[in-house]
């Protein structure tokens, strides 16, 4: 595809609003809890939109509408369970993190524990999620603006890995936030623009939509069935288990919750969220129906063999080139304010738990604190652009999937039982987590997604020791079991310490 | 493991959180908030995991209802509007717990618990 001008246009536009909104950032970034939390300053639908713009991954718009339109019904499962994952967040997360926290998902835990260990274990578990999902999302992005621009692979995830780290070096929270929020609201204008358009193709009449994809694809009416995926029962609801469970543990999406000023407003982001996700999700059905039917199968396969070309496909099916352009324009929106949060989620971990309360005990000065945020946000862009490099040619779109899956084995566990268990402990702390986080990773290194028969199916040629491409079925039972079985061999226990936890989470009180 | 070895230094909390947490005001915070939240997350836990159990197990979701929208598309496109509507049973039923956890800092924390 060659470069065009609109397309460079929107582009550059897109660059420079985001360089001037981390302008105005940078300006407002004063102190380490501007640099995390943007001063905890958003309102209730600033963070919900903030929320669906780290949310919504080029995966979710790129990916679902391509796994749609590739395989129907099985494609639409990850709508649904990335939506009702914000349910979990909402009726058991959300508000107790707001209460107990700060800026970390390790400053909830350590409310009830004060340990060493636990906070570095959760650090660790933080890191390796960002890691993972880092890698698939600049590995996409670099494929993907390769495509739509024509440019090669290394200048593309050079582009984002720069950007992303301007964005975060200079204007911190404030400035992801409101990449996110200016993403999401053109994501969705593009949705909508799209979905518009598909449906004025059948007179807005959805059964006449349903009756006609049967016709265009080659699965003809099983494209509306179940089971052109994902034919293994165990498979598919082990997938399910990961999507639902895993939003509540990402690192990424829990630091949002830091950015309001306490537990109602991050309740009424939630629900801003979730609308704005929902109505997405839906929209992704569109997308997918309307590629499948205007753009046709063996274009999309013949553009990306993952499907990820399908919606920029449809937008010029049906928009022309200005459609495409603006699509692609917000693919790379999208892009960037993903790894803008995962560059500051990653760095909380290193500056925050393992630099300032770690190492420092809690006792560096706050210009001490935003050096090493800013260093820790450098050196995060740095590796993550590098290993990104290297693994242009390895299929690694099971990471995203493998970080939800470690998101709920590891820190979904360790969340619940600080809140609502009362004989927890901190060797039940550090054995859910190192479970969780450990099984995962094993799990997944001997499973379909790593070893495959088939050459370039996976990372490696071999047969899977593990039968489940996502192994969150085993994994996160054994998250929850070793977090129990840690607690039960441990005498120790703090009653007291549970009462202020319990206090505190449940009324929102905090001793100033 | 000693959990007790590794801690860090920590100012002694000003409320004493053990008789506010005894109190029958938070108990009954914490009794409302029970009855709402579990009965509803098992609601939809089980609503979820029944698409995957119903289309990997059985064929019936697949019977046309609309055209041909079948029972699958229904049952997904109702996991949207579950979603929705706990949401706003959610935020209704929260204000009221707002309400209690106020009343229970005006009470327990900021007159009677305060640790001598």
């Amino acid at each position: 595809m060659k470069m065009d001008m609109t397309v460079v246009i929107l582009f550059l536009l897109i660059v420079i609003l985001t360089l001037v909104i981390t302008y105005f950032a940078a300006k407002r970034t004063q102190t380490t809890g501007d640099f995390y939390t943007a001063g905890g300053g958003l309102t209730g639908w600033q963070n919900g939109l903030a929320i669906a713009g780290d949310y919504l991954s080029a995966a979710s718009f790129l990916g679902i509408a391509g796994a749609i339109a590739l395989n129907g019904f099985d494609g639409f499962f990850y709508s649904i369970g990335f939506l009702i994952a914000y349910l979990v967040v909402l009726f058991l997360v959300a508000e107790p993190l707001r209460n107990l926290g700060k800026y970390t998902l390790a400053d909830m835990i350590n409310a009830r524990f004060d340990a060493k260990k636990v906070r570095g274990a959760a650090a660790l578990s933080t890191i390796t999620i960002v890691l993972f999902y880092m890698i698939a999302q600049l590995v996409g992005a670099g494929a993907l603006i390769q495509l739509l621009f024509g440019i090669d692979y290394w200048i593309a995830v050079l582009i984002v890995g720069v950007m992303m780290t301007i964005y975060v070096l200079f204007g911190g929270m404030i400035a992801t936030s409101w990449v996110q929020i200016t993403k999401a609201v053109l994501l969705m204008a593009g949705m909508v623009i799209i979905s518009f358009l598909v449906l004025l193709k059948y007179n807005f009449n959805i059964s006449t939509m349903f009756t006609e994809v049967k016709t265009v694809t080659s699965h003809g009416a099983d494209f509306l069935k179940p089971g052109l995926k994902y034919t293994e029962p165990l498979g598919t609801i082990s997938l399910m288990i990961a999507l639902v469970l895993g939003t509540a543990g990402l690192p990424h999406i829990l630091m949002r919750f830091f950015t309001v000023k306490d537990a109602r407003t991050a309740r009424s982001s939630v629900i801003t969220a979730t609308w704005t996700i929902g109505i997405f999700y839906i929209l992704t059905l569109f997308l997918g129906f309307g590629a499948a039917a205007f753009v046709g199968h063996s274009d999309i396969l013949a553009a990306n063999p993952g499907g990820n070309m399908a919606a920029p496909l449809l937008a010029k099916a049906i928009g022309g080139d200005i459609l495409f352009a603006f699509i692609s324009a917000v693919a790379f929106a999208t892009i960037l304010a993903v790894v803008a949060g995962l560059v500051l989620s990653g760095a909380s971990a290193f500056a925050h738990d393992l630099y300032g309360q770690i190492m420092k005990k809690g006792k560096a000065t706050d210009r001490q604190q935003m050096l090493a945020a800013r260093y820790a946000a450098l050196a995060v862009s740095i590796f993550s652009i590098i290993l990104a490099l290297f693994a242009q040619t390895l299929n690694v779109a099971f990471l995203v999937s493998l970080a939800f899956c470690i998101a709920a084995s590891a820190n979904l566990p360790i969340i619940l039982y600080t809140v609502y268990w009362k004989k927890f402990n901190t060797a039940g702390a550090i054995t859910a987590m190192l479970s969780g986080l450990l099984s995962a990773l094993i799990l997944v290194s001997i499973s379909p997604s790593v070893f495959s028969p088939v050459e370039g199916a996976a990372l490696f040629v071999g047969d899977p020791l593990f039968p489940l491409a996502n192994p969150a079925l085993v994994s996160v039972p054994l998250g929850f079991l070793g977090g129990y079985i840690g607690t039960i061999l441990s005498k120790e226990q703090d009653p007291v310490r549970y009462a202020e936890v319990k206090v505190k989470a449940n009324t929102g009180y905090r001793e100033s | 493991m000693s959990g007790q070895l590794d801690k860090q230094e920590r100012t002694m909390p000003k409320v004493d959180y053990v008789k506010v947490a005894k109190s029958p005001q938070f108990k009954k915070l914490m009794q409302d908030r029970k009855r709402f939240i579990l009965p509803l997350t098992i609601f939809f836990f089980v609503f979820y995991f029944m698409l995957p159990i119903l289309t990997s197990y059985t064929t019936f979701l697949n019977t046309p209802v609309f055209g041909d929208i079948s029972w699958v598309w229904i049952f997904a496109f109702s996991q949207f509007v579950m979603t929705w509507v706990l949401c706003t049973i959610y935020v209704k039923k929260a204000s009221s717990f707002d309400e209690q956890a106020d009343q229970i800092i005006a009470d327990q924390i900021e007159k009677g618990g305060k640790a001598s």
